[in-house]
């Protein structure tokens, strides 16, 4: 699983499928299109664990839209709707 | 020589299990108030140390950082920078943290501890910590963080008894030199370099078990299932009132039989006259018909209790986000607007949780809408009055359903409210983000639900003992006075001021099928809704003496038709919600407007809706 992480490519968390697993590359708030600010939403995503380096994967997801997801990060579960998680590049 | 009280403060990130904690040191001396000029709930609990000192501990609200982005998370940071108005500096703050998941509290703590308080980390849960296979290096984790570690089992018996050696320790050696506070706020470069900082430090002190909680994953998979999860959450709440109706009978039958028997006795030991009337009438018969719904109360509040101490009401906000998204609400809103079931109150207060704005003065226009439970006794009183106690399908009890079905048409309108409101007034309206920690799932502690319970009970009785009663003698008053002349053939009522002040609202209240005695009653209905019932209960009984206030169901089955009764449950599904939640709805958006506006929209859709059900049930030969 580890190994085929430098030929994925990178791609933001916000189109992941259930079932997909990485790691965060880097955080690009302005890509979202969030309600927040970039630094709001990067501050948040941070406070909540989103930082570089961390293993995400992606639990489970809402009904309409495949929205909201739960994306496992590390060993806590955070639930964000996809619009913010765009902000998350992993690969 | 006496020492001074010592001020605890407990801190940690949301879940971390800091309230069991709390409950664990205090047990229940605790007293719940509000922080001056904001509604946060304010939870101070006094113990005394094994070395016998006096301790005085705040429970502060959940946050992950000192940023104070919500209310709730400005009062954490003011309180422990000793800003926050009227509060003591603590003399020492415990930063609480979830023994399974360490990293966003060990973050919090580097920054807390730039704020120069002495503090110690209290790595909370740990037994299920060390069942879970991860291990902590406690006195290297010590080392490095530069501050005490302690670990606690807050749900079992002598599991704080370390935390509480530390505390007598620490505390006897707290330098009286003033400490440095070097806290400013975060800049996002140094937010990341300290939840690197963090992640570092675990990664030397904790060894994680490759496997994440597997129970959590197994519920999980049924519970947040797309279409699985809604449908257990659908279950969940028909079980849910189901057993607000069913199971509550028995008790209520009791009490509702206690305080017959209590009235009967004032009945036989007074003279006939106005004192025996007076107690009778207005107190046992108005209170005891309010304090008889008090099963039901704490049934709701089990269950809100249990699914929040399980974990539950996350997932909740998880599965309801887009689909209260498509009526312009937060998946955030639907933790208040549950609580809302128990009482509009606190699930307004608890829209706090919301940081939006906009998104936050929705649910407060809304959250009254959610069935309250002081409504549970006027529902009760009429559908057992008027629903045949009969099963349908075999197995669902239609008064349940008939309940179930005012539950769902409060839940319909508020969403059809939200959805106006979005639609012409907020419509440039972006929708906020949606982010929540979803916890392992956790055993609810009894003591913590009993606790919860217990506080909840309390002030529904004391309700029932001020406003409740007050409103009662009051009624009562208008009721008895003026006295009938002598040798006056009707009964005594109709010459009452409550006679007049009904007979004058009448007419308005005609086209909805409402007689002058309940317009008597929805007046004080306005102080708190269930009066309505006790109102009617003091009204019928000076009308028709003994027998009906002990039978106020029936006296109703043979005074109302089912068009009126169908009418009243519809007008309570709307109506124009207790002063009490008005007074908040004015305090946490801080307008009048807003106040009145929701008092008025209340009232028209009640009329409406009541015109509309007593009109139809009419045409239908109900009248």
């Amino acid at each position: 699983m580890t190994d085929t992480h430098d030929t994925r490519r990178e791609m933001p968390l916000g189109l992941a499928k259930r079932g997909y697993t990485g790691v965060i590359q880097h955080l690009s708030a302005k890509d979202a299109g969030s309600a927040l600010s970039d630094i709001e939403l990067e501050s948040r995503l941070i406070e909540l664990g989103f930082v570089e380096g961390a293993r995400v994967e992606v639990l489970h997801e809402g009904l309409v839209g495949r929205d909201p997801i739960a994306v496992r990060v590390d060993n806590i579960t955070i639930a964000v709707r996809r619009r913010e998680a765009m902000a998350i590049i992993v690969a | 020589m006496e020492l001074p009280l010592l001020h605890l403060a407990l801190v940690g990130t949301p879940n971390s299990g800091k309230t069991s904690l709390f409950n664990a040191l205090t047990g229940s001396r605790q007293k719940v108030a509000n922080y001056p000029g904001v509604t946060v709930e304010r939870k101070e609990g006094f113990f005394v140390t094994p070395q016998g000192r006096q301790v005085s501990v705040v429970d502060l609200p959940g946050t992950y950082s000192l940023r104070g982005r919500s209310p709730d998370e400005e009062i954490t940071r003011d309180f422990v920078l000793g800003k926050a108005s009227g509060e003591t500096l603590p003399d020492l703050v415990l930063c609480v943290a979830d023994s399974t998941n360490l990293r966003l509290t060990i973050r919090l703590l580097l920054e807390l501890k730039r704020t120069g308080r002495p503090m110690i980390l209290v790595l909370n849960m740990f037994d299920i910590a060390s069942r879970r296979g991860i291990s902590v290096d406690v006195e290297r984790l010590a080392k490095e963080l530069g501050v005490p570690v302690v670990t606690s089992i807050a749900v079992r018996k002598g599991g704080t008894a370390d935390l509480l050696a530390l505390t007598d320790e620490i505390s006897a050696k707290l330098a009286a030199e003033p400490a440095e506070n070097s806290w400013r706020a975060l800049s996002v470069a140094e937010l990341r370099a300290t939840q690197r900082e963090a992640d570092r430090i675990i990664s030397d002190c904790v060894s994680l078990p490759a496997s994440p909680d597997t129970w959590t994953a197994r519920i999980d998979a049924i519970v947040l299932h797309p279409v699985g999860g809604l449908i257990v959450l659908a279950l969940i709440l028909f079980v849910m009132f189901q057993a607000v109706f069913a199971w509550a009978q028995p008790l209520m039958e009791l009490l509702q039989s206690g305080f017959d028997a209590l009235g009967d006795i004032v009945h036989a030991t007074l003279p006939e006259g106005l004192v025996q009337s007076f107690l009778q009438n207005g107190v046992i018969s108005g209170v005891g018909s309010v304090i008889v719904f008090l099963p039901q109360i704490i049934i709701i509040f089990l269950f809100i209790l249990l699914l929040e101490d399980f974990g539950y009401m996350a997932r909740a906000a998880f599965l309801m986000d887009r689909i209260m998204g498509g009526a312009g609400l937060h998946g955030r809103a639907f933790i208040p607007l549950l609580s809302s079931f128990a009482c509009a109150i606190p699930g307004i207060m608890a829209t706090r949780v919301i940081d939006n704005k906009r998104d936050r003065l929705t649910t407060i226009l809304i959250a009254p809408l959610m069935t309250c439970s002081a409504r549970i006794p006027v529902y009760t009183l009429i559908i057992s009055a008027f629903i045949p106690a009969k099963d349908v399908w075999g197995f669902i009890n239609l008064q349940g359903l008939v309940m179930f079905g005012l539950y769902t048409a409060g839940i319909a309108s508020a969403l059809i409210v939200s959805f106006v409101i979005k639609f012409f007034m907020l419509r440039d309206y972006a929708p906020a983000p949606f982010m929540l920690e979803l916890p392992d799932y956790k055993m609810p502690r009894l003591k913590s639900i009993a606790i919860g319970i217990f506080t909840r009970a309390k002030m529904f009785l004391q309700r029932a003992g001020t406003t409740i009663f007050s409103m009662m003698v009051l009624i009562w008053f208008l009721a008895s006075f003026p006295q009938p002349p002598a040798g006056a053939t009707e009964p005594a009522i109709d010459f009452s001021l409550a006679a007049i002040i009904g007979k004058a609202l009448a007419p308005l209240l005609a086209p909805v099928g409402f007689n002058w005695q309940i317009a008597v009653a929805l007046i004080p209905g306005m102080a708190a809704r269930e009066v309505a019932v006790a109102a009617l209960g003091t009204v019928y009984a000076i009308e028709g003496g003994k027998e009906a206030a002990e039978q106020i169901g029936q006296v109703l089955a043979t005074k109302w038709s089912l068009a009126t009764a169908l009418s009243m449950l519809a007008w309570y599904i709307f109506a124009p919600q207790c002063a009490s939640t008005l007074a908040v709805i004015r305090r946490e958006t801080g307008s009048w407007g807003w106040m009145a506006a929701t008092f008025a929209y209340m009232l028209v859709l009640a009329y409406a809706a009541s015109l509309l059900t007593y009109n139809v049930a009419v045409a239908l030969g109900a009248g």
